[in-house]
This record gives C-alpha cells, structure tokens and sequence, in this order.
C-alpha cells in the first residue's frame, strides 16, 4: 500500500512537470502577454518597461528556470493581470467551483440512479422509454444554450430563480460558500443542475445498462429462489455491484466538472475558477494558467487515487499492489 | 369583457408594485458591466474597465464630463505661466474619504508614484515623465516645470487619479484589490471588493461635487453577453453597458426597458502595408494566379482610395453593425474639436473604384489577404468578410482570415499583414491617434507605437512636432487638423466606422451616456417622473 501510494505521488510531481514546461512553451508560442495587457497608447519606452516588469525580457528557458526555482520554494508567481500571488488567485475562487461541481454532482447521484434503476427494471415500459430518449438530448445539447433557456425560462419568464451571480454567501472555514445560504442556494441551483444535465444523463445510463446486466445473474436469481424480498435482492445485491463503474465514471467526472466548468461559469457569471482560467487565457497571462493546470493535475490524480481506494472497498477481489498504474 | 378587465387590474396592480418597488430601490442600484475589473489600484492598468472604476472613487485634477471635455477637477484652474511651466490652482476644502484634507503635497506624491507601481503591464507613468521637478508654492498651488513647452500638459491630466499622501505612502497594488487602500475622493467609496465578480459602493455624503444620486450601487460584472441582457430582463441588475447588437432590436421594442446611446470615440479602420516599398512583396497579396506581384501596389494612393470607395459603409453600419455606429471617414466624430471639416466618409462608388485601379496599374485587380480579430471589437469578423466581398467585386479578390485577438495581435503589432482590422479609442484630442497610429514609428520620441501599417509622412509628422510644443491653443489645434486632414486625403488608413456606444437599463433609471465608453457608477441615476 504505501509503495503504491509512493508511486502514485511521484508519478504525480513528473506529469505536473511536464505540464507546466508545455504551457510555458504554449504560451510563448501563442502570443506575447505584454501586446496584450498594454495600453494601445503606450509609447515603445513604457511597452520595454512592462516587458521588463514581468520577467519576459529573459530568455525563454531562463524564464521558466526562474519559474521552477520559485515555485520550489512554494511561489508559482503572480498574475500579470491582478498584481497578486497566482494560486491565492485560483484559492480565493475555488470554494465557488467546488460547490459548483458537488452541486453538479449530487444532482446527477440523485436524479440519475433512480431513474437509471427504473428504466433497467422495465425497460419495455413507456417512462423507461422516455427516460432514455431524455438522456439522449442530455448527452447532446450544447451546455451553454441549455444555461442560456435555464435563464430564459427560470429567471426571466417564470421569475423563480435569480438569473446569475453567487448571492449570499456564508462563511465556513474561513471561506465564503453559497450553499449555507437560502439566497445562495437559489443561485446555486441553474448553474449546478446545467452543469449536471451531461452527468445525470451518463449514471443514468450506466445504470439502466449495470441493472440489465446484473438481473440476468446466477446470484440473483438464487437470491430471489431463496425467496428474499424484491426490494432487498434490488438494493443489496444488485445495486451493490452495479456502483463500481458508477463510481468510477462519476469519480473522474468530478474532476473534469471541476476543470473545466468553464461554459457554465461564464453563463451564470459564477466567479469560480473555471472563469478566472478563461480570462487568463484571453489576456496570456501565464502564472495564472501555469498554476491553475498544475493544479487541477493534482486534483485529477487525487480523485483517481480515491476512486481507485473507494473501488477497493466496493470490490474487495481488487487488490491495489497488484495493479500497476 | 372579463378578461379585459383582469388585464386592467394586474396592470394596475403591477405599476401599483412597480412604483412601490421602485420607492424601495430607489436608494440602491446594481448595475452589471460586461469588462472584468482587475484591480482597484488607479495607477496599475491602464485599462478602460480599471479606470470607469478608479473614476468613482477618485478624482483627477482636471476631469472630464460626457463629452470628453475637460472640466474642473481637483484643480480650479490652470494655465502655463511660462512657456515651460504649468500652474494648477487646486479646490480647497476637499477631503479623502477617510477624513484626509487633500493638498497638493498629494499631488505630488502621486505623480511620483506613476512611474513606481510594481509589476505594472501598463503603467501611468507616460503622464509624468514630461514633468522635471515640481514646485508647491502653497497648500492649493502646484506648478510642473517641464523640459520642453507640453501643451498637453491638461489632458495628460485627466489620465492621473489622485492618491493621498498619507494614507497610500506605502499601498501595494494588493492593499487597493482589498479594498483597504481604495480611498479616494470621489463620489463613491468602496465597501466591498470581490474580483472578478462584484464591487460594492457606498455614496461618499462629503463629495465636494453634486451628491451622488444613490445611497449604495453593487457594481457586477457579467461577460456573457447573452447572460448580461437576460439579467436585465430578469430584473436582477437594472443596468448594463454594451448591449450586444444583436439584442438591439428585441430590448427597444421592451416597454420595462430604456436604452442611452451616443456616438463614440473608437474608430474601427483598416491598416495597410506601408513597410514594403513599391518593389517590394506585400506578404499577403499575390497577382491573380497566385505568383507574387514583384511590387506592393498599396503604395499608391489610387490604390488605397480605390480600396476605400469600394467599400458601402453604411451597408455594413445598418446590416453587420445593426445601426450601432456611424459610417466615418476619420478619426474623430463631429462635434468634436479636433474634427476635420471638408473630410467626408469616402463615398460607395465601385465604378470609380475599378477606374482607379485601372489607372494605377491594375486593370485586372489583384488578390489580398485581410486579417483581423474575432473575440475584440463589435461583429469584427463579420465586418472584415463584408469587406472582403465588396472588394472581390470591384477585382480585388479577397480572402479573410479573423483569428483571435491573443494571437492577432503580435503579428499585426510585428507589421505581418498586408491588410488588417482594428480600432483606436481616442481621447478627443487629435494628437491622440496621430501620435499614435499615423505618425512615423520613432522610439526616441515614443510615437507610432500603434502604428502597425508603418505609415510615415514627413508632413504629417512636421506638423504634429509643432503642435505638441504649441501652447496657443487655437494654433495647436489647427495644426492638428491640418495633419489629420493630409493623413486623410493620403488614405493613411481605410477608416470604416465610428462604434455608438450603448447601455440598457430598466425604466426606472437615466443614464448619462459617455463617449469615452467608461460605464460609472455616478452617470446612473433614477429617472425623472
């Protein structure tokens, strides 16, 4: 176990390496940040100053050595943009993504496995039949059209929900969350079900798909020749077995929610991450997105890392030394 | 029968809630902008969203009413006293928002902070840097000496927010994002900064100018365009600026909405290959078989007029832009003092055109690429393929290519194109953009940095040289017409249009409409009933 866990951390610090030489590399190649940030009116004597304010007079490699030197010492730079530390930035703004994203998620554990169940159980039956076409538009609507009819309905027409913003938050930890709230809850509550309409659609189908497989088991039916009840040999037997890849997908789509919620952010005006990335990106400002992907690296392979040890505690015939990766 | 008389009561009741509700709001406003603020500190980034903000909690020595005047701010009067010498008389009686008398020991302070902010991607610190020594002669006097006579002296002005000596001695750029340094003198002080997503307003009660109209204003920032109009109609901001032009027509047929609308100072132009000489390649055009032409045929000035009559913008005003612009054919809107007279918007004549070209040397036209953005100014893209068809018609075939602005523009910065798109927001002196975008790229003297065509005439140039050291107003003005009047009638760049710019809001507010496109919070206020 803890030689896995080794390998998994050094695994780890190698890819957010690479990573951060491949932005600093793509970023170069993309544009120069100083073009962009700098007044149009600038005269060429204040554009030398700027470039030379923000480190980009050096050399290339020399920039991300400089680059590497701080952030060993736990400095990943600030953002040309806010004049502030880039990974305070990209804190300060995560608590809004995060519950963004759990939001997201509940909905789709919530909505999704029941109905998943159902239309596993009777698949012949009319509301299985829907249910499915349902999921289909789930999986193909363009994000930021269903955010934008969310609005057009919900907040413009109908009135019942606030069409953008964060509302009220309160306080935990020191930090600032919507969900304490009940303003903060009905701001939370379009964005997170937008971002989730691809999630529950995706449990719902591993779910009608785990259930149909898992029915037509010799275990089952021994289970209901003992004569257990329905909802037992359902809700113990079956569904047991049936989490394992709904775990794993919801796990790793958990991650992605939280990179790259981008769309819906931008949509509800939702001052996460996923926006601050977009802006650094429009405007080249490096530290921000260097230390934003290293980041949201580290959170792609932690969320991996539980998936795997959750997997383990569903199933215990997977033994984690024996995988290798 | 019935139901014309239930609709006459909900109407009834809901302008009953509508002036009861408008009772309670009457003292707050939330307005939402479309550009993110990125830092409170006045002397970071030279950035219009940075600076609309830094308006309403600060003051300028000279500020500058809805037209771009310039008008008495902190200074009451100024005038140069010698050829090299600026004397501002400041406002007596002014204090910071935290209790601070200001003085012109603040004024000095902040002049020299400009140059020394940290970190800056755009600084302040152009605005000092003619300023040799400083003198205070009393509390309310200040005089800049200058190396050479800086007539401009004024409007550098009206750039340079002015901090307190005492409270911001030691400030850093994060101490203003937190709100703690953001203390100014204006109409408004900070309650609350959130970045990237809210600043929160409180009315300053001892502003020594009119009492901003409401007791709080929570300023939000919302850049999806579609989300900003759906917030507006939803009622949960009541106030936003750059109406995307394809909302235009849906929110003037809205009876809860108001618009304010005014011509702007942002020219969106064509810039042409002037680097390459006549013999040489323009890199983007090409004779009809796709072989290079051996000459740049953009160095004649048929050619570049020919390109300039070919064009129909009043089509692309009424059909790409929605009527959200005037069809220009300089820098400057009428009305404005440095405005040519006797320039008008080049004429559609493609007849005329095709003669030109013929005259010039190419009866059979040749092929051009046009570049521009597509994420920076209004409809970018869609304007430069209009473009590209209306010169294919007159043989001038045309491909387009919109790119993003990131990598856009470097390469135009770089002079890469031979034809590109972009825009200038001027201030309304036209020494602006003739510094800047027309005269010859000299580093010593910082002008042309804008300049991306390479353009250079050493009249033009001539004459800007004599107005920026010509302290007889009315003189220095005519000089700079005169050098916009040559750059114009030498087709320097293809001006296309000047942008309106346009706010929405509920009924229930007014709004002074600004040409300089700054969105502040003091220019709202509730409507006259």
């Amino acid at each position: 176990m803890t030689v896995y866990l080794v390998r998994r951390v050094l695994q780890a610090l190698l890819v957010v390496l690479a990573m951060s030489l491949i932005v600093f590399i793509g970023v170069y190649a993309i544009g120069d940040p100083v073009e962009i940030l700098i007044s149009p009116d600038a005269d060429q004597i204040e554009r030398e100053r700027a470039v030379q304010a923000l480190g980009l007079d050096l050399p290339l490699w020399q920039q991300y050595a400089v680059f590497l030197t701080k952030a060993l010492q736990g400095d990943l730079g600030r953002s040309f943009v806010y004049n502030e530390p880039a990974l305070k930035l990209i804190l300060q703004r995560m608590p809004a993504t995060m519950e963004l994203a759990f939001g997201a998620t509940i909905f789709a554990l919530i909505i999704g496995l029941p109905l998943g169940l159902y239309a596993g159980l009777r698949p012949d039956s009319r509301f299985s039949r829907i249910i499915m076409a349902g999921s289909i538009l789930g999986f193909s609507l363009p994000t930021f059209w269903v955010g934008l009819m969310l609005i057009m309905v919900f907040a413009v027409y109908l009135g019942w929900l606030p069409s953008t913003g964060r509302g009220e938050t309160g306080t935990l930890l020191g930090l600032r969350w919507s969900f304490l709230t009940w303003d903060g809850l009905r701001h939370l509550a379009m964005p997170a079900l937008n971002l989730s309409l691809f999630k529950i659609s995706l449990v719902i189908r591993l779910t009608r798909a785990g259930v149909r497989e898992t029915m037509l088991m010799d275990y089952v039916k021994f289970a209901r020749a003992k004569g257990l009840s329905p909802a037992r040999v359902i809700f113990v037997h079956v569904f047991k077995n049936i989490l394992i890849p709904v775990v794993t997908v919801v796990g790793l789509e958990l991650g992605s929610t939280i990179a790259f919620s981008v769309v819906t952010e931008s949509v509800f005006a939702w001052p996460g991450m996923g926006k601050l990335i977009i802006d650094s990106i429009n405007v080249l400002d490096r530290p921000v997105i260097v230390a934003y992907l290293m980041m949201i690296v580290l959170i792609f392979i932690a969320i991996n890392l539980i998936v795997d040890l959750t997997y383990s505690l569903l199933d215990p015939r997977v033994r984690l030394e024996s995988k290798g990766t | 029968m019935t139901g014309k008389l239930r609709k006459l009561a909900s109407a009834a009741t809901t302008a009953f809630i509508g002036l009861s509700a408008q009772g309670a709001v009457a003292q707050s406003v939330t307005m939402a902008v479309a550009a993110p603020v990125t830092s409170l500190d006045p002397h970071y980034h030279q950035l219009s969203p940075n600076n609309a903000v830094a308006d309403t909690i600060f003051d300028k020595l000279v500020n500058t009413d809805a037209t771009s005047t310039s008008i008495p701010g902190l200074a009451l009067s100024w005038r140069a006293v010698e050829p090299n010498v600026w004397e501002f008389k400041l406002r007596p009686n002014v204090r910071f928002h935290n209790g601070n008398p200001f003085t012109a020991e603040d004024v000095a302070f902040t002049l020299q902070r400009l140059p020394n902010v940290p970190n800056s991607p755009s600084s302040f610190a152009a605005y000092s840097r003619p300023i040799q020594s400083m003198e205070i002669g009393d509390p309310l006097t200040i005089r800049f000496r200058t190396a050479a006579p800086h007539p401009l002296m004024p409007l550098d002005m009206t750039n340079v927010r002015i901090l307190d000596r005492e409270t911001h001695q030691n400030a850093t750029t994060e101490d203003f994002n937190a709100g703690r340094a953001a203390i100014g003198t204006g109409p408004y002080r900070v309650v609350s900064h959130r970045s990237g997503d809210r600043i929160e307003f409180e009315r300053n009660d001892n502003y020594w100018g009119d009492r901003a109209p409401f007791q709080r204003v929570i300023y939000r920032m919302i850049t999806n365009d579609a989300a900003r109009t759906a917030a507006l109609l939803a009622g949960d901001v009541e106030f936003i600026d750059q109406v995307p032009t394809s909302d235009l027509a849906k929110l003037r047929q809205d009876n809860r909405i108001a618009l304010s609308e005014v011509v702007g100072l942002r020219l969106i132009f064509l810039g042409l290959d002037h680097l390459r000489q006549a013999n040489e390649n323009s890199p983007f055009i090409t004779d009809n078989d796709g072989r290079p032409l051996g000459r740049n045929p953009l160095q004649d000035v048929r050619v570049r007029r020919a390109l300039s009559i070919a064009i129909d913008r009043k089509a692309i005003v009424d059909r790409v832009m929605e009527g959200a612009a005037i069809p220009a054919g300089q820098f400057l809107p009428e009305g404005v003092y440095t405005h040519v007279s006797g320039v008008t918007t080049p004429a559609f004549d493609p007849d005329a055109a095709r003669r030109l070209l013929a005259e010039a040397g190419y009866p059979q036209g040749f092929r051009i690429q046009l570049n521009g953005p597509n994420d920076r100014y209004v409809n970018d893209a869609r304007i430069i393929q209009a473009v590209g068809q209306m010169w294919t018609r007159i043989g001038v075939r045309t491909t387009v290519e919109a790119q993003p602005w990131t990598t856009f523009v470097g390469r135009a910065g770089r002079a890469d194109f031979s034809a590109h798109l972009i825009g200038w927001g001027s201030n309304p002196d036209g020494s602006h953009p003739l510094r800047n975008v027309l005269a010859t790229q000299t580093r010593e003297r910082g002008w042309g940095s804008s300049n991306r065509g390479r353009y250079s005439n050493l009249r033009v140039d001539g004459l800007l040289d004599q107005s920026l050291v010509e302290l007889d107003e009315p003189k220095r003005v005519q000089l700079v017409i005169e050098a916009q009047r040559i750059a114009a009638e030498d087709v320097a760049v293809i001006p296309l249009h000047i942008q309106t710019n346009i706010w929405g809001m509920r009924r229930h507010l007014a709004h002074d409409a600004r040409n300089d496109e700054l969105t502040r919070a003091q220019d709202v206020r509730p409507a006259a009933r």
